[in-house]
């Protein structure tokens, strides 16, 4: 078989069926347990740190 | 000792482009060699004033920001450049007296120009001065690599320089949206490695444990863009002194090449890139955080697993094989949901404060945008079906699709991002005036609206004549009854290119006004951060 046609027939059988599990299991990882206070938390991050980075406000907070 | 190292370095690229420009085959390249011996030399003579003085080694703190404001202020000028250039060759469509008979004012020079432009140097810009500050601000770190940062703004803008003037003087590789030759090709790689570094290199130093999802999107884009821009460049130059090459792929391989790197320069570069910035800007503009976290992560990765095979589309009914042109077809009609996932999450992020936008036009501008996304993204893969396609291609509604997108989507995006920026990065309290936004919102919103609406009636119209047979089977209409049916579409067309064009002029005034502090009671002129 020549170089092309391989390509193709792993692309069409395997290579498509192990993307769609890995698409699978992240939309399946999303969805863990735990996940929704996690999912929150990381939700609020451009409201924590806008004017200092974290090492210069702790500087701040020691002065 | 560093100073040393960067006089020869400089020394040695002046020489060189000096012998590049003695002999140079063609007037692009000797043009182009002028220049970066031009800058070599500049920027040695500034090297060699500077060195042996003593320098006292400071720490910087806080965040990054002086890098951040050039790139506002870089994007504000490509913007009124592009949308300039844009307006002008619609005008040229109608009124071809306008090509004015030189080689460098033609539309086939001038179109490339307005693209690259507005793609490039106002999209570019925009996402590389945004990045800068959302991943500052979501990493809670100061930009990695000091200047290097520095090194990709004025690299990223020789890049356009060298590009729109070769495109002007006739040096172009004829791959849309791909033009540069390429010696501005391999410069651009230069610039790129170190836009990657710069902004992995923060997120590697990050102080929050996790990656805030703007921040995916914009590592999706950076990494991808290098991969298409990599690829699809892939030539061998005729000479090194010249500006001519050839491309190593040829027929129908190059044509998919290309329009893999097409498409995904619009899925990157103008969907992942900017939603980067809509996932930032949008909830602090809102205060309020993104309506679901869990769907931003699931459209990302079906965006990411879905849109790198949407390219064939642009080739229905060609050489490409019959399979190729349905798988594109069938994953650019799955990219609809994902597309969607993206215009709901930001959308309802709004969801009980949606009274902000009777008050807020910044806000307003914002939920436009999104809005245009939605609708390009629906009339996207409607188009790539085969039987729309064989009406809708190479007519005009692709132009109008392509610029509601653009126009409505990046645009808008864009400006509400630098009304939010400007204030913030100027230290002003508020903008100038809020009445000017509003201003700029209506004229964007219903040159918009000109464009789009003119676009589908030319495009339609111009499909439906060429396929237009009589009883015999013989066509009706010569490809010049077509120009001709389409005058009054493209003076509105170009009607609503003055309209956005005069937005944006508003834009760059307003923004000028704000960064000068106009009508402030207190300037805070004290540009140091405050010790909390």
């Amino acid at each position: 078989m020549d170089w092309y046609s391989l390509l193709r027939e792993i692309a069409d059988s395997w290579g498509l069926l192990a993307l769609t599990l890995i698409f699978l299991g992240v939309v399946l990882w999303a969805f863990r347990p735990g996940s929704r206070a996690l999912h929150k938390d990381i939700a609020e991050i451009p409201f924590r740190h806008d004017t200092l980075p974290a090492d210069d406000t702790e500087k701040a907070k020691d002065r | 000792m560093t100073a040393i190292v960067k006089l020869v370095v400089l020394g040695l690229i002046t020489l060189c482009a000096a012998i590049a420009a003695n002999f140079a085959h063609d007037l692009a390249y000797q043009v182009h060699a002028i220049l970066i011996m031009l800058i070599a030399a500049g920027l040695f003579l500034w090297i060699l004033r500077g060195a042996g003085e003593e320098r006292v080694v400071v720490t910087p703190t806080g965040y990054m920001d002086d890098v951040v404001r050039a790139g506002v202020i870089a994007t504000a000028f490509w913007g009124v450049v592009g949308f300039l250039a844009g307006t002008y060759i619609a005008f040229q469509l109608a009124f071809p007296a306008l090509n004015l008979d030189l080689p460098w004012t033609t539309f086939g020079r001038l179109r490339p120009l307005h693209t690259s432009a507005v793609i490039f140097a106002f999209g570019g810009n925009a996402l590389i001065c945004t990045s800068f500050y959302i991943v500052q601000r979501t990493s809670a770190a100061r930009l990695w690599g000091g200047n290097l940062a520095w090194f990709v703004f004025w690299g990223y803008q020789l890049f356009i320089v060298l590009a729109a003037t070769g495109y002007l003087l006739g040096a172009t590789q004829s791959k849309e949206y791909a033009e540069p030759e390429w010696y501005v090709d391999i410069w651009l790689t230069l610039v790129w490695v170190a836009y990657l570094a710069v902004f992995l290199g923060t997120i590697i130093k990050r102080k929050e444990p996790h990656i805030y999802v703007a921040n995916w999107f914009l590592l999706s884009f950076i990494v991808t863009v290098a991969m298409l821009h990599l690829v699809n460049n892939l030539s061998l130059p005729v000479s090194i002194f010249g500006s001519k090459s050839v491309q190593l792929f040829a027929g129908v391989q190059d044509a998919l090449t290309q329009w893999w790197y097409g498409h995904n320069a619009v899925g990157f570069f103008l969907t992942a890139g900017f939603l980067g910035m809509m996932y930032y800007f949008i909830p602090k503009q809102a205060e309020r955080p993104v309506y679901s976290y869990k769907l931003s992560i699931i459209h990302f990765w079906a965006l990411i697993f879905l849109y790198i095979w949407a390219g064939p589309h642009h080739l229905h009914y060609t050489a490409l094989p019959d399979w190729a042109q349905t798988l594109g077809m069938v994953f650019s009609i799955m990219l609809w949901m994902p597309s969607w996932g993206g215009m709901i999450n930001g959308l309802m992020t709004l969801s009980g404060a949606w009274d902000k936008l009777r008050t807020d036009p910044v806000l307003r501008m914002m939920v436009v945008s999104v809005g245009f996304y939605g609708m390009a993204t629906f009339e996207g893969p409607m188009m790539s079906i085969k039987a729309v396609n064989s009406l809708s291609h190479y007519t005009d509604w692709t132009i109008g699709h392509v610029h509601s997108g653009a126009l409505g989507w990046n645009g808008m995006i864009t400006f509400g991002a630098l009304y939010f920026l400007v204030p913030k990065l100027w230290n002003r309290q508020a903008l100038y005036s809020l009445s000017l936004v509003s201003w700029h919102f209506w004229l964007a919103t219903i040159g918009i609206v000109l464009y789009a609406a003119s676009m589908w009636v030319t495009g339609i119209m111009e499909g439906l004549m060429w396929r237009e047979v009589d009883a015999q089977g013989f066509l009706v209409n010569s490809f010049a009854d077509t120009v001709d049916a389409k005058l009054p579409m493209y003076v509105v067309r170009g009607l609503g290119g003055v309209l956005y064009l005069a937005g944006a002029l508003i834009m760059v005034y307003n923004l000028w006004m704000t960064a000068r502090g106009a009508g402030e009671t207190a300037p805070a002129r004290n540009a140091a951060v405050p010790a909390e």
